[in-house]
This record gives structure tokens, sequence and C-alpha cells, in this order.
């Protein structure tokens, strides 16, 4: 078969941006007297319509059948002018795009220089382009049960919104309750309306829908298969309580034999401490009590009166013998939205975190002025006493090169409503000490203008340290701040009774371990890699796996929120389209070539090749693989081949781009 | 009928092509029967002018064993190309340039000058009152199809006696192969080794060894002992003698007709065994592999894309 190549060639002008520092018309010209051209044109913007309409009629009119288009990036366009090959009657994948925009014209300001680089470029793409064969894109059905991990605020309103559009979910979270760190504030800027009055019924809301399986205290340990089609395992550790019998009266906690807490409450930041059976908060949900077997004595000693057996008695819901179970769902989608974790304030030891027991960080601070906190609402000192002063200090762990140089986007303004709150609750003298405020979000300024007229004191500066080393009388007994005031101009001792540290967001510590098994990339802080920073933010490079909250960036609650119902809006429209399309680029083994030899195997980012004992030979699932070619790289006999990357096409452009006469 | 008449002969090459003729055994014998050999230096008495007398086309096949390496290699190809019907490169060196073919990565004065130092021989030699041309070196080592047109192509370092027997027979059959063939099976030598089995699902190294390292194990995968196999990479056909003898395959059958690079192949499939992700660990991994060129490209530098070091 030698069908004779007829290949039309379009150069965008893409109005000036490519006009003015490439020769438009040179390379129309240049091109025409390439082999197997029959038509070159040139035209103002190829992705308008009319220049669409320039393809389509040449295809009919010259019998076209094969289009190299030199305008901007394929990441923009290709999807656009494969489009109108296939509305012209030709396959649409019989087609190359030459970048001569980002790759040229933007980069280069010699003229003719840059005029010669996009004739090369074109003629590597003509030479191509005539070994392209016609595809056809896969298609996948898509499965309409989502699975959402993490059940903070994010995860919570994904499934909401969901089970709301009539999905199924599963909702996967670690700790013995939902609610995540939003659970843990008192109130949320720049409102101040109180956090738990708004997360608490959606939380009830969560726990009431008939669409939503909660999976509390459980963790995704594996993740198989592809967009449409995805196989999880789930861990359910023992909470030693049956879900199903607890009725929630929370008799048993009142029953253990410890008469008071004795361990750290996480949940209070440590502030409180807790029995070894415990419900992390009054509206917990599931409300459904929890054994630590790291401290109840019958775990320990197996020599416990299980008074909390007895308290629960007829119901039977505890059972110390339960074990870690497994699920395995199939779920069409995913939304990962784990959230943060707080910068540990150890880390800067200038701040006396942990040596001097009156610096606290900011989410100790959340719990202490919470009515339902480990001091019912009032603030006061490790000592009891009420502050007189206070210091915050803005940026602890962020926009900070030896730690996290990201800023975390939420402390200026959580700084700002935690000094309201504490004036508030002790009429303390409040400084800040910020690097610099940032309110760009809706009402952000206004709040911060409010805190400025209640007479909050606010200095410029990076705190150098935080010490215990009185100068004078007037700082005996306090901690002072040492810091440079860059508005005045000279360094100042600020002596306050309480220190609160500000600290950043980051990635959680197995962040990399979640994205791996996710099979996510992540940006280089560690935060989730969304698929584009502006035109798919919530998507990621895996099909049919979206990102909600902070799992992907610090962002403040309204933005997880928005993010969260992008999410789930991704997530339907996948569902309802009911398949979705696999672009043709993947790789395929030749049987018969194939020796078998497995150096394949473990080189699939995706997971997509499994080796077949009965045929001794490779594959790959088409609808997993995601045309990387690491695959194709590595198979040593040549046996894999990659579609749209054959090596005869390959080699074609290098000889075409190397081939200037 | 008279029988068809086909000749041998050696370029820059060991002589173990020709071996391998020998190593037919009895075979032999049926060829000689089935053939008339016309030219034969390693063997028989015939000269230069024996050939040039012949007819054009008369001979049916030309086995040329040996790389391309000097003038008089280069008349003797161009020679044997008129007279012969078919020309087939016997041998690595033939196909792909070959263990000469590593003199690539220098210029050939500097070797020359390596080996014989002030004492070089001149082209024009003279001795006693006698002159000698001596023939010229080539600026680079060619295979054969790089200097004359090239019907087929037998792999190995050598040939083993029973690909060469396969050879002839299909040849001097009924239907020869198309035009370009290799005459080997073109699937990756794992197709065919006996320890196939043994190889790991997941194989990645932590650690590459040199055969006089390690003793290995006589049954076990070698790759999968961090000893360097190509078998992967490399064409089957050789039925794996050097895996039978407990040594891993250096390659010597090329690669199969899907590859156009056959030391960047196996770089590149090597490479991708590492078991580590971190730049520092996968140097350490890959450092064992002392001479990268004379291991990945031993037998196949001249044909590679780079071609080596001094190709002018």
């Amino acid at each position: 078969m030698s069908e004779e190549i007829r290949t039309g060639v379009y150069t965008c002008h893409c109005g000036s941006n490519i006009a003015a520092t490439v020769d438009v018309k040179a390379v129309a010209e240049y091109a025409a007297k390439l082999p197997n051209v029959v038509v070159s044109r040139d035209y103002k913007y190829m992705c308008s319509d009319p220049g669409q309409d320039l393809i389509k009629q040449d295809i009919r009119e010259h019998k076209l059948n094969r289009i190299v288009v030199a305008s901007c990036s394929p990441h923009l366009h290709e999807h656009t002018f494969r489009t109108a090959l296939a509305k012209g009657g030709l396959n649409e994948f019989l087609f190359q795009m030459v970048n001569i925009r980002e790759q040229d014209s933007w980069v280069h300001l010699d003229k003719p220089a840059a005029t010669v680089k996009a004739m090369d470029l074109v003629r590597a793409a003509v030479c191509r382009v005539a070994l392209h064969k016609p595809l056809t894109k896969g298609s996948v059905p898509i499965r309409a049960d989502v699975l959402v991990v993490g059940g903070g605020i994010a995860g919570i309103h994904a499934a909401l919104t969901l089970a709301n559009a009539g999905k199924k979910v599963y909702l996967v979270e670690r700790e013995p309750t939902i609610g995540g760190h939003m659970a843990k504030f008192d109130k949320t800027f720049p409102t101040l309306d109180c956090a738990a009055c708004i997360l608490t019924p959606k939380m009830s809301s969560v726990r009431a829908h008939p669409n939503i399986t909660l999976w509390s205290y459980s963790e995704v340990t594996q993740v198989d298969g592809y967009v449409g089609n995805f196989k999880v395992t789930v861990t359910r550790k023992p909470r030693y309580i049956m879900e199903d019998l607890c009725v929630g009266c929370l008799e048993c906690i009142e029953a253990c034999v410890y008469k008071e807490g004795k361990f750290v409450d996480e949940f209070n930041m440590g502030l409180s401490k807790r029995k070894p059976i415990y419900i992390p908060f009054p509206q917990a949900i599931p409300q459904v009590p929890v054994i630590d077997p790291e401290t109840c004595i019958d775990f320990k000693t197996g020599k416990c009166k299980k008074s909390c057996v007895d308290a629960c008695g007829e119901r039977h819901a505890i059972n110390l013998k339960m074990k870690e179970t497994t699920e395995i769902i199939d779920v069409g989608t995913i939304i990962l939205s784990t959230g943060f974790q707080v910068f540990d304030a150890h880390r800067s030891p200038e701040y006396g975190y942990g040596v001097y027991p009156n610096v606290y960080t900011a989410l100790e601070i959340e719990r202490l002025v919470n009515a339902s906190g480990p001091t019912s609402g009032e603030v006061v000192l490790r000592d009891g006493k009420r502050p007189k002063s206070v210091a915050i200090i803005h940026c602890v762990g962020s926009r900070d090169e030896k730690n996290n140089r990201w800023c975390s986007r939420v402390c200026c303004m959580y700084s700002l409503k935690l000094a309201h709150l504490l004036k508030e609750h002790t009429d303390a003298e409040i400084f800040n000490f910020y690097i610099d405020i940032r309110t760009p979000g809706k009402g952000f300024e206004e709040f911060y203008q409010k805190l400025r007229n209640e007479g909050v004191h606010f200095i410029r500066g990076k705190v150098a340290e935080v010490t215990d080393w009185a100068f004078d009388p007037s700082e005996e007994g306090k901690l002072v701040i040492r810091v440079e005031d860059t508005l005045l101009g000279f360094a100042r001792r600020i002596p306050v009774d309480m220190v609160v540290l500000a600290t950043g967001l980051e990635p959680h510590a197995d962040a990399q371990e979640v994205r791996r098994r996710f099979n996510l990339t992540c940006s280089s802080e560690g935060f989730f890699l969304e698929r584009h920073p502006k035109l798919a933010p919530v998507s990621t490079f895996t099909d049919g796996v979206f990102l909600a909250g902070a799992c992907q960036s610090p962002k403040d609650i309204p933005d997880t929120v928005a993010q969260a119902g992008a999410a789930a809006a991704e997530a339907l429209a996948l569902i309802d389209a009911g398949h979705v399309e696999i672009e043709p680029n993947t790789a395929f083994v030749l049987e018969e070539d194939c020796s078998g030899c497995r150096t394949c195997i473990p080189m699939c980012p995706f997971s997509a090749i499994t080796f077949s004992e009965e045929t001794k030979l490779a594959s790959i699932n088409q609808a997993l693989c995601k045309g990387c070619g690491t695959c194709v790289a590595s198979c040593p006999s040549g046996s894999i081949v990659q579609n749209l990357y054959d090596d005869e096409e390959i080699f074609a452009e290098i000889e075409g781009v190397l081939s200037n006469a | 009928m008279s029988k068809p008449k086909v000749a041998f002969y050696w370029c820059a090459s060991c002589g173990g092509c020709e071996e391998t003729v020998l190593d037919l055994a009895e075979a032999v014998l049926d060829v000689v029967k089935a053939v008339d050999i016309v030219f034969w230096p390693v063997a028989m008495d015939f000269k230069e002018s024996d050939v040039q007398a012949m007819e054009d086309g008369s001979i049916a096949v030309a086995f040329i064993n040996g790389a391309i390496c000097n003038s008089h290699q280069r008349h003797m190809a161009e020679l044997l190309r008129r007279k012969a019907q078919t020309v087939v490169a016997f041998g690595a060196c033939a196909q792909l340039g070959g263990i000469p073919g590593l003199a690539n990565m220098n210029h050939h004065k500097d070797l020359v000058e390596a080996i014989y130092g002030s004492d070089a021989p001149q082209e024009i030699w003279k001795s006693n009152g006698y002159e000698l041309t001596l023939p010229r070196f080539a600026d680079k080592v060619q295979a054969l199809d790089r200097v004359i047109a090239v019907e087929y192509y037998v792999p190995g370092c050598p040939p083993t006696p029973k690909i060469t027997q396969q050879a002839l027979d299909a040849l001097l059959g009924g239907s020869p192969p198309p035009k370009g063939t290799v005459l080997a099976p073109d699937q990756a030598l794992c197709e065919d080794c006996p320890r196939r089995e043994t190889r790991p699902e997941k194989l990645l190294i932590k650690e590459f060894k040199r055969p006089h390292e390690i003793v290995a194990d006589q049954e076990k995968c070698l790759l999968a002992q961090g000893l360097l196999c190509l078998g992967p990479e490399t064409r089957s056909g050789c039925e794996a003698p050097c895996i039978k003898g407990n040594m891993p395959c250096t390659g010597c059958f090329g690669p199969t007709s899907r590859v156009r690079d056959f030391g960047a192949k196996a770089l590149s499939a090597v490479a991708s065994l590492a078991d580590s992700n971190e730049e520092l660990d996968i140097e350490r991994i890959l450092a064992p592999i002392a001479d990268p060129v004379g291991t990945f490209y031993r037998y196949s530098l001249p044909t590679s894309l780079a071609g080596g070091k001094f190709t002018k």
C-alpha cells in the first residue's frame, strides 16, 4: 500500500504574537516547497472559525491526507485542530502541530534566526506526519460511585454535594471523627461566625445521608485500576466499639476506671487530658467512642475490671477483641481532600516553643478561646493567670528560607481573628509582629481595619527571638520579644505575658506515600499537583482523581469549600458522561516479538503492564496507559511501540529538524 | 546442471567465522556436495586473479566476514560484489562492525602509533631492495553494507554452525527470504533462555557485578544475580551457549529488526533496571559497568547512530 501523501501546512500569525518575531509568510512559502506538501498557507488566527474552515475546505478540495499547523502549544489548540480534521473528513491523528509561539517567537528576539527555526520545526513535522497512521480513541465506562478521602470541611462538602446529586459516596477519614482542623477552630474569619455552628450541621448531614458510607478511623491502603474503574482497599482500624451497636450514650466513658482524664488529649492540642476510652469532642461524628489500646489498662495488663463493658450492658457495643478489617470497593472517581499538617513550632527554636511554657501555637489558642475547649473559653496562662499582654508572631515556618518558603495564606487572617478574640476574652494589650499583612479576600481588608481601630498594635518586623532574659525590672518574669521594627528603623524589646506563634501550613508527613498510592505528582513544596494551575485546578495528571482543599495548597475555608464543590462537579461531569475517551497515544506490546524478559513491568508509573504466566508475554492495559513512553524506552528488544511516537516517526522528525539544506 | 558457486572471504576479523564453517563438521561434506566452493583463502588455494577471471555474477553466494578497515578489504568486497549474485554479511563484524569497530573510538594514526611507536610501517615498505605497498587504512572501520550492497546477514561472533547451516539451506533452497533479512529469529534471547522461568516479575538491580566478582548460580537468571546480561536486548538464534556456560550474554547476535541502535537501546534498558531514583545512588549502581562503550557497543559501534568518537 503506497498512498500518495498530500500534506497541507498552515502557519499562524497569532495576531502579532508569532508574526512580530517570525516571518510567517516566508515560513509558509518555504513549507510549500517541502516534499509531499500540496497546500501551504499563512493566516492571522488559525484557531478562529475561518482558520479552521481553511483546513476543512482544503481537505476536500485538495484531497489532503496530512495536516500540519504551525502555531501555539498543542496544550492549547491541538484539540481544536484535530476536531477540524475530523469535521473535514480526515482521521484526526493524521495531524502534527508545531509550536512556533512558546518555543520560538516568545523566546527569541532575532527575527531572521527565529524564522529559520520555525522553518526547521515545520520541516520536522512535515517529515513526521507522513508516517502518521489513522488512530481511534478508546472509551471507558465510568462507575457512578465516588470515593472521598479525608473528612475535613473539603471532604464533607464534596461528599454532601455528590450525595445530594444522588451518587453513592464512600467517605474515608483517618481520625476517629470527621471535621478536620475546622472542628478545632472557635470562630472563623472575617465574619467571626462560630466554626462549630456552621460545621456540625454538615457533619450530622454526612452521618444521616443515605448515599454516604462513612468510614472513620480508616485509611486507603491500596488503589488499583483507572479512571471509571478504581478498585480501592480501605483498612479499618479497630476502635473496639461496634459502630452499628453503639447508641452514643457515652456512659462507657463515664464508667471508665480512670475517674479523670490522664492522657494527652490530641483534639485539645494537649491542653487537657482524656481517658483511654474517649470521644474526641462532643459533636464528633460518628458519635461513637474509641478505645486507645496504648493507654487502656485491659490492653496493657489484661487486668481491668472492664467497667466500660458493664456500663454498655445489653447493648454489647464494646468488643475488646475487635481486629483490623479491610474493605474493597469499586469506584469510578476519587476526590482527595487529605488536608495539611501544621508546621511544628519546635523547628523554629528561636521562638522558645516547648522551652517557655507561655509560648503557644495558634491552634492551642483556638482551643483556649473555645467555649468547649479545655478551659471552657477562659484564656489563662499555664499558671492560671490571665495574660495582660500578648504577642502574636506571624509567619512561623512560612516565608522562611530555613523552613518553608511559601506563604501559608491563612495565618495573617487567623492572627487578626485571634487578636480580636484574645482582646475580647482578656482585654490584654495585643502586639502583632508581621512581615507583610496579606488580606486579599472578601471582607479581609475591612477586618484588618477593624482590628486597627480596636487598638491592636501592628509592628512590622520579623521577630529575632523570644527570650526570658530580662534587662530591666519591667522585663522580669516576662517573655521578651526582640525585633527590628522596620517602620521605625530600630531594634525593640517588648515584654509580654503570652506569645502566640502563627504556625504555617505544610503537606502531611506522609504526603509522598499518599501521592504514590494515588499515582499523583507533587509540586516542589510537597503539596499535590493540580493538572493546570489556572485551567484545571482540581484535576490531577491521573484521570478520575481530583483534589480539594489544603492538600493542594494552603487555603482558607471559603476557598476550600469552593474547590470541594468544583471537585464534586468534575466528578459528576465524568459520571454523567457515562464514559471517558482515552487518547490513543498509548503503548502496546508486539506480541509475536516480545521475548517475555519482563524489563518493562516495574517501569510503568501507572502499573499498566502485566505479565501473563500463561502466554509468557507482557501486555499493557490501554485504559491505564498514559503514553509516557517509559516502557518503550526500556524494552530491550524494541517490542513495545507507542502510537504517534514510534521509532520511525521520531527519527523522521529528528532527521527533518537537522536536515537544514 | 552445474552446482551453484559459493565464495568465502574474510576482511577485518579474527577468523572465528571461518572456524564456524569448519565446525559444521561432517555436514561440511554435504555443503561441498551441494555447491562448488570457488574461493576460500583460509582453506583453499585460489588467488585474487582467479576471482578476477570469473564472469560477473557467476558466483551464487559470497559469504564475507569481517569489518572493512582498509583499502584492500574494500577492494576485495567490491570485487566479490561484482562477481556474486548474492552477498551475505557473515558474522557480527560484517553485519554491525564488530570488535574491530571499537577502533572508531580512536584515530587510526594514534592506534598505529600506540602499537608500533616510531617503527610504524609506511605505506610503501622497502627492505633489501624489495618494495611492498601496504593497504591504506580507511578513515573509519565500517560494516560491510556501508561499503557494498548486501542482501542478507548472518549474526553472531561467530555465527553458530546451526545458524550457518540454516542460512545455507535458506539461501540455496527454492524460496529465499526477502532481501535485507537477518537470517535468525527476530525475538530477544530471553525467549530461548533456559533460565527464563527464574527471572523475577519485577526485576530491579541494587548493584551490578562483574562475572569475576561472584560465583554465579547455575540455574538463576543472570541479570537477577546482578550480572549484566544483554540477553533481553539481543536477537535469539544462538541457543544461549554463554548462558549455559554460566556467562552473561554480551550481545553478539545484535539487535532485533525493531532496534536501530543496539548500544543506545541496551543502555536505555539497563539504566531502567537500576533500583533507585536518587542520582548518586544510580551512579553507584551503574559504576561496576567499567567500559560502557565496550560493553554496550562491543559489536556495533560503526553502525550506531554516533558511529564512534572518530569517524572521519
